[in-house]
């Protein structure tokens, strides 16, 4: 029997730290099929946008942030400078930080050696896998939290790995209309998000934005955009609590 | 070989993504977050990833085409149609792909 915290639940009799790593493991391995066909992508495209090997290698191991890593490599192919870069893979990757505020709660008793490496391996998909383990309360959780981070983070290097061979035998891959799956990838996660005027007011302003400002140099347009979709979808959120706070008080 | 620019790049990547990862993780359960903020935050996901999807859809040449013949549009559609109706990630992406790559084959792109 596990001697590190026991409880009086009789899963966790049974729920090793070992045995909870793998589970996390498991539980994602749905999302790892579906990162699977980007992180191949990924390396094809960084290769064709003209980044190094070891480029392409680097932004997958250090970076670790699917989208922004494609973006991120389109706008070195399209000779954006770097301050430009940097702030677009920062909004980009601040929906993280929404995630990183949910699981705050539940991990704030574990020390730094387990927060610093938890946060680096924060992606959409181990959030979504491990947000609902948290939320039962289960043993060893954070063991759980590391096999669903370690198996999305191993999976997305091989894959970049593999994309870069491919990229390199197959010229035309990068153009095949493969990148076409980023796209479909964010409409399935968008929508299902859109559950109320604000979101849906949220996400118009910010496609009508985004097309008025995509003339603009460096990307900014997407900057633009996604501000005026938040400030929209928090004023209307704002404006229809408003009369209801009224009326209960 | 790995230039001197890249090494720079990918290190500044690094550095905005994880300022994006950690802080947060590390200080709510210890702080209370502003409403404001926790607000605006909710929203983020939705606002940026549809400012992303908009332009690539809607105009595929830098111009913006509405034509039946836009494999992006098409697609895009379905994709949203599959999404709302079934909320399945994978089913979207599958049937998103092919009706992208069907229109493609047949009206070039």
């Amino acid at each position: 029997m596990s001697t590190v915290m026991t409880t009086s639940s009789p899963v966790s009799d049974t729920l090793t730290p070992r045995r909870a790593f793998l589970l996390g493991a498991r539980d994602t391995l749905p999302m790892i099929l579906g990162a699977i066909p980007f992180g191949i992508l990924f390396g094809a495209l960084g290769i064709s946008a003209g980044l190094s090997t070891m480029a392409v290698v680097g932004f997958s191991l250090f970076v670790f942030a699917g989208s922004s890593q494609f973006i991120g490599a389109n706008l070195v192919g399209q000779g954006v400078a770097m301050p430009f870069i940097l702030v677009t893979t920062f909004i980009v990757n601040l929906r993280h930080a929404l995630y990183a505020a949910s699981l705050g709660p539940y991990v704030k008793n574990l020390p730094q050696r387990w927060l610093i490496p938890l946060g680096f391996w924060l992606t959409d998909e181990t959030y979504a896998v491990v947000i609902r383990y948290y939320q039962q309360d289960l043993p060893h959780a954070h063991w759980y939290h590391l096999g669903s981070s370690i198996a999305m983070y191993s999976n997305w290097n091989v894959c970049t790995w593999i994309g870069i061979l491919a990229g390199t035998q197959f010229k035309g891959l990068a153009s095949s209309g493969l990148d076409f799956a980023m796209v479909v990838t964010f409409l399935g996660i968008i929508v299902p998000l859109i559950v109320n005027r604000p979101m849906f007011v949220c996400a118009l302003v910010a496609a009508i934005t985004s097309l008025i400002t995509a003339p603009m140099p460096n990307k900014i347009g997407l900057i633009i955009a996604a501000a005026a979709g938040i400030a929209a979808g928090v004023m209307l959120e704002l404006q229809q609590a408003a009369p209801e706070k009224k009326k209960s008080a | 070989m790995l230039t001197l620019n890249e090494a720079i790049l990918i290190f500044g990547m690094f550095v905005v993504t994880y300022l994006a990862r950690y802080p947060l993780l590390v200080l709510v359960g210890r702080i209370q977050l502003p409403d404001s903020l926790s607000r605006a935050l909710r929203y983020v996901p939705v606002a940026v990833l549809t400012a992303i999807c908009a332009p690539v859809i809607l105009m595929p040449k830098d111009t913006l085409d509405l034509r039946v013949q836009n494999a992006g549009l098409i697609a895009g559609l379905v994709a949203i149609l599959i999404a709302w109706r079934t909320k399945n990630l994978l089913l979207t992406i599958g049937v998103g792909m092919a009706v992208f790559l069907l229109w493609r084959a047949l009206f070039g792109g």
